[in-house]
């Protein structure tokens, strides 16, 4: 049966008819399919939901979900009831994203949820599961979002720290995801200093660390001296940057790890000094290649600059439609 | 290029002053000739490669990119090189790293093709350079690099990355041309400093205190009037004239009609008005001179309608006789003897005024009802002409106490009929670190004409847009005059002005010489 007829994009969320259940819901339901952690997909309130283990871990931490939590290990499939066979596959986004693959009546959806293609030393990386229907993110749906090589924008922040022994690096980095990937992508250009960390940003390093995710040595800004913290890297969450915390630093150089920073006005925007183009999303030849790599007949666009990519599919003759969804912050990158 | 891509983007992202100097003065210091003169060239806006225009650019967009994509990017980016620079697609294989171009190569191929050649050439270029090298090399080939340096600050990074004066790198300046291998040779001692003699050169201005709390003997200072106009410099060598503003800037274009008429040798500082028939030929307001500065080229209309003349305040240079170490009283006396052998419409002396005490210059000065007057300059009798602020030489003493020159920040359309123009405007001072703070905001006290010439500024100029607010480059001053000032824990400065109005627009005022908010803060009541 054709997607359009089971499945109803919402503002909301995405209802998938027959098994009565919601996808990444921005409003309380009985039952919830849930990609990933970020606040903009996963809220507390749900009945059932269903995630992967590591999901359930960090809505667990961040809302109290326990119970009423079904773990959905990668490339297991479970009956939802009405004819819904759901099974979940790594998107690479963060630790325990997942893409949804439902089929039904011989179709098959792909809802991706939030996905990166590039190596990530925090999670698992994105698989290409054919399908019919691919409903895709398009957080970074312009062909100016070009994410350059990790390793060079890592490369840059070492670089910093090297020609500023006398002040510290604050990286400003959202708490789910980006923290722990700029710690994993330091450990792995040979930084093995301790790396500190605002409070916020604590609780999530340690379940990553719980979870198997090995980040090194880390402590809490709070513990240290002003001047102790000369030459170190610090990372925290992008509202901490320019607030009054910041002053604990000695003389920070301001660094903010986003996709966004690869447009200078975003990133002077933000007051910030070293702007480091790293993504947790796909960027525009990411998102382009997937839909060639998938090649489904369909492509609904969830959220995003989705009107570049609609246009981009309809110059290939391929059917691409937006759905228009609320809610879906861009800035958890 | 990687350096100088690597320069530009730094200063992007740069806002303290004095990092932006250190950032310039190491790239200056580690960059060979001919690169660092070009680059300095490209800072200073001396750069202008008539074979690429933003059109240039365009076309080249239009040929590569689908028309939608480019469009929708173009509004979500704000800034058209910088979206070739971003979308443009490298080459299979990516940009070859060991190539890097240099600076100088870019700028002989794209001074010796054509206009027609242009975009083949720009692309042939881009597909050898990174993302950050695209984006410096569409600035630079266009011009307009908007990195937030003035010319007056990277000259400062030059006296900065060699120790050297930077009044003396100001006196040589206008002398060389990019990419200025003889300030460099100079810069780092393997020459003399060099010669600017038999060219109209620049001479720094000498300036004044502001009078505040000082109080003066008048039988050691001579008063005269202070002019609301601007500051020239009129330079006569071997039948070549230049006009020179504060900043060191070449004005002689927008002021033909006096550079036309100064036939004599020699360097005369004075004020540069425009005639009013208000006051039956006298100098008009300075909003009227505002009809005359900035422009490129000069209508016959607008020399009939505006025409300019200069008030002379000193002389620097007689003939070939360097008079700046005389005192002032001399150098008085040879001014009254030079100006009469000048062309009277154009030329004339600024009058002592006649005070035996500091209370009756203050009466003089308060009955002042001229509205070409802007107050009262007071200059120690025995000085020499000095480069620069020498404490206790000249004071200024403004008629209304109650001005600062501020530097625009932040602009934002008006309301009603002004919807469609950028009308409000924040703007800052310094603060003791070189940082701008904003102190006020007005919307008012200008002109239509200076209206339309503003609102062409914030568009031109716009480094960032906070939903409807635009912030600017900070490189327009502007006088604004206010009934009072108050302390005030809203405002990041502690300052918060009552009734402020645009009084003038100063383009001749370099941003670094605007007011500090200490200044400010002394005139809280
Ligand atoms: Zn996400
Ligand atoms: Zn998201």
């Amino acid at each position: 049966m054709p997607a359009e007829n089971w499945i109803e994009p919402h503002p909301t969320g995405i209802y998938v008819k027959p098994c009565d259940a919601w996808i990444d819901p921005s409003t309380p339901r009985p039952r919830a399919l849930v990609t990933h952690g970020h606040a903009d997909h996963a809220r507390g309130g749900h009945g059932a939901v269903w995630a992967t283990p590591e999901t359930l871990s960090i809505m667990g931490l961040r809302y109290g979900v326990g119970a009423e939590g079904n773990a959905m290990p990668y490339g297991e499939e479970v009956d939802l009831g009405g004819g819904v066979i759901a099974s979940y596959h790594p998107a690479g986004h963060v630790l325990g994203s997942a893409q949804i693959l439902l089929q039904h009546d011989g179709e098959r959806v792909v809802v991706t949820g939030d996905y990166k293609r590039r190596a990530d030393p925090t999670c698992p990386p994105f698989e290409v599961v054919p399908c019919d229907v691919l409903i895709t993110e398009a957080t970074f749906g312009l062909p100016v979002f070009k994410h350059p090589d990790t390793a060079e924008e890592v490369a840059k922040l070492l670089e910093a720290r090297a020609a500023n022994p006398d002040r510290c690096i604050l990286v400003g980095a959202y708490a789910l995801g980006k923290a722990q990937r700029v710690i994993g992508e330091l450990r792995d250009a040979g930084y093995h200093e301790t790396i500190y960390l605002h409070g916020a940003l604590e609780k999530m390093c340690r379940l990553y660390e719980e979870l198997g995710v090995d980040l090194g040595p880390l402590a809490l800004v709070a513990d240290q001296e002003k001047a102790d913290l000369k030459g170190c890297i610090v990372l925290a969450p992008p509202g901490a940057l320019n607030d009054r915390w910041s002053r604990r630093l000695p003389d920070p150089v301001t660094a903010m790890a986003s996709g966004w920073m690869r447009v200078r006005q975003r990133a002077r925007q933000r007051n910030v000094e070293l702007p480091l183009v790293i993504s947790d999303h796909a960027d525009w030849d990411e998102l382009t290649q997937t839909i060639e790599d998938v090649a489904p007949r369909e492509i609904w666009v969830t959220h995003g600059r989705e009107d570049a990519l609609v246009h981009w599919c309809s110059m290939r003759q391929m059917k691409a439609r937006a759905l228009a969804m609320v809610g879906r912050e861009d800035e958890d990158d | 290029m990687r350096a100088f891509a690597e320069l530009i983007d730094r200063l992007i992202y740069t806002r303290s002053r004095n990092s932006k100097l250190a950032l310039i003065a190491d790239y200056l210091r580690q960059t060979p000739d001919p690169d660092r003169g070009w680059a300095l060239a490209a800072l200073t806006g001396e750069l202008d490669l008539k074979t690429v225009k933003s059109s240039q650019i365009k076309a080249m967009a239009d040929e590569r990119f689908d028309p939608l994509l480019f469009r929708m990017s173009r509004d979500y980016v704000g800034d058209t090189a910088e979206t070739v620079a971003l979308m443009w697609q490298e080459p299979v294989g990516g940009v070859p790293a060991e190539d890097d171009l240099s600076v100088s190569t870019v700028i002989d191929l794209l001074a010796d093709t054509s206009r027609a050649k242009a975009p083949q050439l720009l692309a042939g270029l881009m597909d050898r350079l990174d993302a950050n090298g695209r984006y410096a090399l569409l600035k630079l080939a266009s011009g307009g690099m908007r990195v937030g340096v003035s010319a007056r600050l990277a000259k400062t990074a030059v006296a900065q990355a060699f120790e050297l004066n930077v009044d003396d790198v100001e006196e040589v300046w206008h002398a060389l041309s990019p990419p200025y291998a003889e300030l460099f040779a100079w810069g780092e001692g393997k020459t003399a400093r060099p010669d600017p003699e038999g060219t109209p050169y620049f001479r720094p201005f000498m300036l004044a205190h502001p009078l505040e709390e000082t109080r003066v003997d008048l039988a050691d200072y001579a008063a005269e009037w202070k002019w609301d106009g601007i500051r020239v410099q009129i330079v006569g060598t071997h039948g070549s004239v230049r006009l020179y503003s504060r900043g060191g800037d070449d004005i002689t274009a927008s002021f033909p009609d006096i550079a036309e008429a100064f036939a004599a040798d020699g360097v005369v500082d004075g004020e540069l008005l425009v005639r009013g028939d208000v006051q039956g030929g006298e100098a008009a307001s300075f909003n009227a001179l505002q009809q005359r500065l900035g422009r490129k080229t000069v209508t016959a209309k607008m020399r009939k309608d505006f025409p300019a003349f200069v008030r002379l305040y000193d002389i620097l240079i007689e003939g070939d006789q360097d008079v700046r170490a005389l005192p002032w009283t001399e150098r008085r006396a040879r001014l009254e003897a030079f100006v009469p052998a000048l062309d009277q419409g154009r030329f004339d002396i600024s009058q002592l005024i006649p005070a035996e005490s500091y209370d009756q210059l203050a009466t003089i000065r308060e009955g002042a009802r001229d509205a070409a007057i802007e107050g009262v300059m007071l200059k120690r009798k025995d000085s020499p002409y000095i480069a620069g602020r020498k404490t206790g030489l000249w004071y200024k003493w403004k008629r209304d106490p109650l001005n600062a020159d501020c530097v625009m920040m932040y602009a934002q359309r008006g309301s009603g009929k002004r919807s469609s123009v950028y009308s409000d405007y924040t703007f800052g001072c310094w603060t003791e670190d070189d940082e701008l703070l904003p102190v006020g905001k007005a919307y008012s006290g200008f002109t239509d004409e200076e209206l339309k010439m503003l609102d062409r500024f914030v568009r031109q100029n716009t480094v960032n847009r906070f939903g409807p607010v635009r912030e600017v480059e900070k490189t327009m001053v502007l006088e604004v005059a206010f009934d009072s000032i108050h302390d005030s824990k809203r405002h990041k400065s502690g300052l918060a002005m009552r009734f402020p109005r645009i009084s003038r627009i100063r383009t001749d005022k370099p941003a670094d010489e605007a007011d500090r908010i200490a200044t400010l803060k002394r005139m809280v009541t």
